[in-house]
């Protein structure tokens, strides 16, 4: 069972109390932004999805913990978490994700 | 017969004798032996058959990794079980052992039929031959092939027994107590560590066990284990766990170990739990597993009498047990010569060391001849004599191809030694190969994991000593005084001068699969070894090719023209050796197995014999039938006291959520469809939610408490899935509305009153409340007391009737339901349960989220478009219903049916069609969605999703059912009862 870090409690906590919910960074338009999309436009937010492989932005909810919906960088292939994040905190950017893993390894 | 136990030697407690029975005979061994050892000191070999050819066979290991020996324990009802390897079990005193897959006996099986014509059953048999008639698969095929292929019988009776499961934490979990594993623990027990460590046998020291030929630190190898384990034992930070095998290893260092408790003892003592499980969290493990000896791959390997050099070894210093009179080596290996040395110095005649290199140092050569043994260099075993044990074998030499025939009881194999990494490779280590060493090692750790000692290919007890104190983080080096582990060839291929379609060399005993299964395999055309695996199954049976694997890995490389590391190895998978499933279960059984939520008032319900029904996780009273009555009487006496004049319904389970906030409204307009900023306070409104794709997610009434504070209820189901949902919204994309949400489903008792008397009942026991149909008009919410408790008082209907949901704290709930049902005397009041609501409500065509709707039905679909609002700019679920597809002609949409004949009710999930004349697969226009009894209407009544229900109003559809009979029914609208709702206003 995996652990995960939710950044509220700053805890790393067991897996059964965290619950997947889907791509991160996926932002919901606004009504006027809904009204000017047209079916194909909107059906891309609503249905399309990376489904990477490797190093993947998602969320997670800390269901049977503190309650909060957090987003974390995970590697799809090695199933591993590689730091996760308070939701408002922007999409990380390569650099990023590379320099959290060097911090990981020392 | 007779007595193969060695004096002084072994640690057996010889002053303990134990007596059982194997297929009903009665033996007697000593306390310490494992059921092979105590029937190899009385000479029986044979303990089992092949699971094929039905094969006679012996054990070919000492330990876990036997394929061979397995065996049925009984030990009274329920307590069977089958498959039980004969050298890991101890035998207890009466214990009932008996062989498998066999019939009549042991000695004379009849299956071994299959044996003879064992070429007609080659790789691939079953697939290739058990393929025609289709009709023959499940009739005949299958019971034939589980008839005479097979290991024991299941256990068809519940196991009484008790299993347990605990969580543990460490510092440092070492698996594995050999000389590795136990240097490991005494460096690390000097360290402030938490250490636990674990071993699947009896006694903790691994090979050094019984090892009188070594010396460590000046001591005798067993001296030195019994003072290792005496500190490890005064440590209090260290946990020592025996009879405890690692089963899997998890992500971040989750391990899990599973303990046997009772196995051992005698019968009249158990009553404790039997195993357990421990799932462990280590910051650091260890694996110090060892190596499994490899057998090698030649003609008639596989009778009773033929071992693992190792496992000879074991047998005789673990139990003092020699496992034959007159032992023929046959090698690859250096350290098959010190094994033999070992034997040859307890007495045992070693007849050869047949070896199957060239070159072999002299040193080992002349101490042989030195013992008076013949060696045989550059020679192989072409053949073995002896049907039920191992007789005799028939050395071959390649080059001056001569044979010669050497008389034995019992044969010893060593094809070198393969590490185990199981559970290494479980963790995601990866792996590399050794050329040099023949074998595959550790390379890469994915957790915060090592391996030491011979399992990282570290062989040998002083590499193993001191990689262990490196791992536990001493620094201790040791001296040992022990006989040269030496090297080995690893040999794809044995020569021999008999025809292939002659012999018969085994690689997966249990299965088995002979070097010519995975050659055929390869000649087939299967090139992964993942492939090659399941077409043999070689590597598939309960010892999941710990014995096999390389092996077979050699063999199919060398018929793929590749080398070892090019063809790679199978997937190593937990669990690490086959565990009950009692182990998997722990306590979660019977009333355990999954958590029943009740009410406050289903004690209430038991008590007056209600039938009850499962709702989620929820268990709700179903219907409360009175003497002689079925759920159909039952139910339509309930509906009808009802609706004449009161009922009375447990509606706890409903989802209860408590929006507060000042942008509370602001909220609920972005979750529902319909408008929430103008509800004024004290009243409610029903809302309808959808998920962003704009289907139909769940409903409820909301009752408004105050300007910044909405009690919203969900469907009984839906309540962890709706707050979710909200939370979500909330936390995500509006984190600016300043709004809390407090799931309140445990915290309120419902007691739903429907029927024209509800307001007279109520009426004495309320406070502060004006119950006046004025003061309080349907789809309201007042706050005051009942029977003294503060209650929220909903006037509200499910039913249609004038009707009220009492909310007041759940540790009221049973007194409040009782007063109410004691008054109600006067009324005739009557319980109703679930089937009762359902019938009211699809009376009144009121929808059940998910059986009127399944997630594809939208408000328009379900009749509904009077909920959602056209006014507001945003709400979940808005943008979607505009997606052409969802406001395309001919959707599914939900209409009412009545039969032909009021006395038919259709089956729910029934399917409609227009034609019932047409040709089968006919065209689908939808199904039955809700479908019941209507007393109050003398007649059946149903929904239904058709396509383009709301243009065929008045038409006839048809339900063919199973049997040849059609129903014939019209479409209408789906409200049967009251359909101006004058019910409601009763005064």
């Amino acid at each position: 069972m995996m652990l995960i870090h939710c950044p509220y409690c700053d805890e790393k906590r067991p897996e059964i109390e965290f619950a997947y919910a889907g791509e991160a960074h996926i932002v919901r338009p606004n009504a006027a932004e809904q009204q000017a999309m047209d079916d194909v436009e909107w059906s891309k937010f609503m249905f399309i999805r990376d489904n990477k492989r490797g190093e993947h932005c998602e969320r997670w909810w800390h269901a049977n913990g503190c309650n909060m919906y957090f987003n974390a960088v995970r590697n799809t292939v090695t199933d591993k978490f590689i730091k996760s994040y308070k939701i408002g905190q922007k999409r990380p950017s390569a650099a990023q994700i590379q320099k959290w893993k060097d911090q990981a390894n020392g | 017969m007779g007595d193969f136990r060695k004096t002084g030697k072994g640690v057996i407690d010889t002053q303990q004798p134990v007596s059982f029975t194997f297929d009903g005979k009665s033996y007697s061994g000593f306390k310490g032996d494992t059921l092979a050892s105590a029937l190899l000191a009385n000479g029986v070999h044979l303990m089992g058959r092949s699971f094929k050819y039905h094969r006679p066979r012996g054990p070919v290991g000492a330990g876990f990794e036997e394929p061979n020996a397995l065996v049925t324990v009984t030990r009274g009802k329920g307590r069977m079980t089958p498959n039980l390897r004969a050298t890991a079990i101890e035998i207890y005193e009466g214990m009932m052992a008996s062989s498998q897959n066999r019939w009549p006996g042991l000695g004379f099986d009849i299956g071994a039929f299959n044996n003879t014509f064992s070429a007609f059953f080659p790789a691939g048999f079953y697939n290739k031959t058990f393929m025609w008639p289709k009709s023959f698969w499940d009739k005949v095929y299958e019971p034939f092939i589980r008839n005479m292929a097979g290991l024991g019988p299941a256990p068809t009776e519940v196991d009484p027994d008790v299993y347990g499961a605990v969580y543990g934490h460490c510092d440092i979990l070492i698996i594995g107590s050999g000389p590795a594993g136990l240097a490991a623990a005494l460096a690390a027990a000097k360290k402030d560590q938490r250490v636990i460590l674990v071993d699947e046998n009896v006694n903790m020291g691994g090979s050094l066990i019984g090892a009188g030929h070594v010396s460590i630190d000046e001591k005798s190898a067993s001296d030195w284990v019994a003072k290792a384990l005496k500190d490890l034992n005064k440590a209090d930070n260290v946990v020592l766990m025996t009879r405890t095998s690692a089963i899997g290893y998890y992500h971040d260092n989750f391990v899990a170990l599973a303990e046997r408790l009772t196995d051992y003892i005698p019968e009249a003592q158990i009553g404790k739990t039997r195993e357990k499980l421990h799932r462990i969290r280590a910051g650091k493990v260890i694996l110090a597993q060892g190596a499994i000896e490899r057998p090698l791959v030649f003609n008639g390997n596989d009778k009773p009498g033929v071992m693992l050099t190792s496992a000879a070894q074991t047998f005789l210093n673990k139990y003092g047990v020699a496992v034959g009179k007159e032992v023929a080596v046959f090698t690859a290996h250096d350290s098959a010569y010190s094994a033999a040395f070992e034997l040859a110095d307890s007495n045992v005649r070693i007849a050869a060391i047949i070896d199957a290199r060239e070159g072999v140092s002299a040193e080992l050569i002349s101490a042989a001849e030195g013992r008076g043994i013949d060696v045989h260099i550059g020679s192989v075993i072409s053949k073995t004599g002896g049907k039920k044990r191992v007789r005799s074998v028939e050395v071959y030499e390649p080059v001056h191809n001569t044979q010669k025939t050497i008389a034995c009881d019992a044969l010893l194999m060593s094809g070198g030694w393969t590490p185990s990494l199981h559970l290494w490779s479980q963790s995601k280590g990866s792996i590399k190969w050794d050329e040099a060493k023949g074998v595959y090692l550790p390379d890469l750790a994915n957790e915060n994991c090592v391996c030491i000692g011979s399992c990282n290919g570290d062989f040998g007890i002083k590499a193993a000593l001191d990689a262990g104190s490196k791992a536990g983080g001493g620094r201790k080096v040791y001296k040992t005084d022990e006989p040269v582990f030496g090297s080995g060839q690893v040999f794809d291929h044995l020569p021999n001068y008999i025809k292939p379609s002659k012999t018969k060399a085994f690689v997966d005993f249990q299965n088995d699969v002979t070097d010519k299964d995975i050659k055929l395999a390869v000649r087939e055309g299967f090139k992964s070894i993942e492939h090659v695996k399941r077409y043999t199954t070689n590597g598939m049976a309960t010892d999941q090719g710990k014995l096999s694997n390389l092996n077979a890995l050699e063999i199919a490389a060398k018929a793929l023209g590749k080398q070892a590391p090019q063809v790679g190895l199978t997937t190593f998978r937990p669990p690490y050796t086959p565990t009950t499933f009692g182990t998997f279960c722990g306590y979660r059984t019977d009333d355990l197995f999954e958590v029943t939520r009740k009410t406050a008032i289903d004690p209430w319900a038991e008590a007056q014999g209600a039938v009850f029904e499962p709702v989620g996780i929820w268990r709700r009273a179903w219907y409360f039938p009175k003497a002689g009555e079925d759920m159909h009487a039952a139910v339509a006496r309930e509906c009808k006291a009802t609706r004449d004049s009161l009922g009375i319904f447990d509606a706890s389970t409903l989802g209860k959520i408590e929006v507060v906030g000042p942008d509370a409204a602001k909220f609920m307009n972005i979750m529902y469809t319909n408008p929430w900023s103008k509800l004024g306070v004290g009243a409610c409104r029903y809302g309808l939610m959808l998920g962003e794709n704009g289907y139909i997610y769940d409903d409820g009434v909301v009752g408004r408490i105050a300007e910044d504070r909405f009690h919203v209820t969900t469907t009984t189901g839906g309540a962890p899935r709706v707050y979710r949902h909200m939370e979500d919204y909330l936390q995500t994309e509006f984190p600016e509305l300043d709004v809390w949400l407090t799931s309140t489903t445990e915290q309120w008792s419902v007691i739903a009153l429907n029927g024209p008397n509800a307001r007279k009942l109520i009426e004495p026991f309320v406070e502060g409340i004006d119950l006046s149909p004025e003061a309080f008009p349907h789809m309201n919410v007042r706050e005051g007391k009942i029977c003294g408790v503060p209650t929220r008082l909903f006037r509200v209907s499910f039913s249609g009737e004038l009707g009220f949901e009492i909310n007041v704290p759940s540790h009221y709930g049973r007194a409040v339901w009782e007063t109410l049902f004691a008054a109600g005397e006067q009324f005739d009041i009557t319980p109703y349960g679930t089937e009762t609501m359902h019938v009211l409500r699809a009376e009144k065509g009121f929808i059940i989220i998910g059986q009127d709707t399944d997630g594809t039905v939208t408000p328009q679909d379900a009749g509904m478009s009077w909920i959602v609002s056209k006014k507001k700019k945003d709400f979940v679920g808005k943008r979607s219903l505009q997606r052409s597809d969802l406001v395309a002609e001919g959707r599914k949409q939900l209409i009412g049916l009545l039969t032909d004949d009021p006395k038919t009710v259709l089956e729910e999930g029934a399917h409609i069609v227009a034609d019932p004349d047409q040709s089968i697969p006919m065209d689908m226009l939808g199904h039955v969605t809700s479908s019941y009894w209507s007393e109050s209407l003398g007649k059946s009544i149903a929904m239904a999703l058709v396509k383009d229900g709301f243009n065929r109003m008045g038409d006839d559809l048809y339900i063919p059912m199973e049997g040849g009979v059609t129903h014939k029914a019209k479409v209408v609208k789906p409200v049967f009862y009251d359909p101006k709702g004058e019910r409601l206003n009763v005064v």
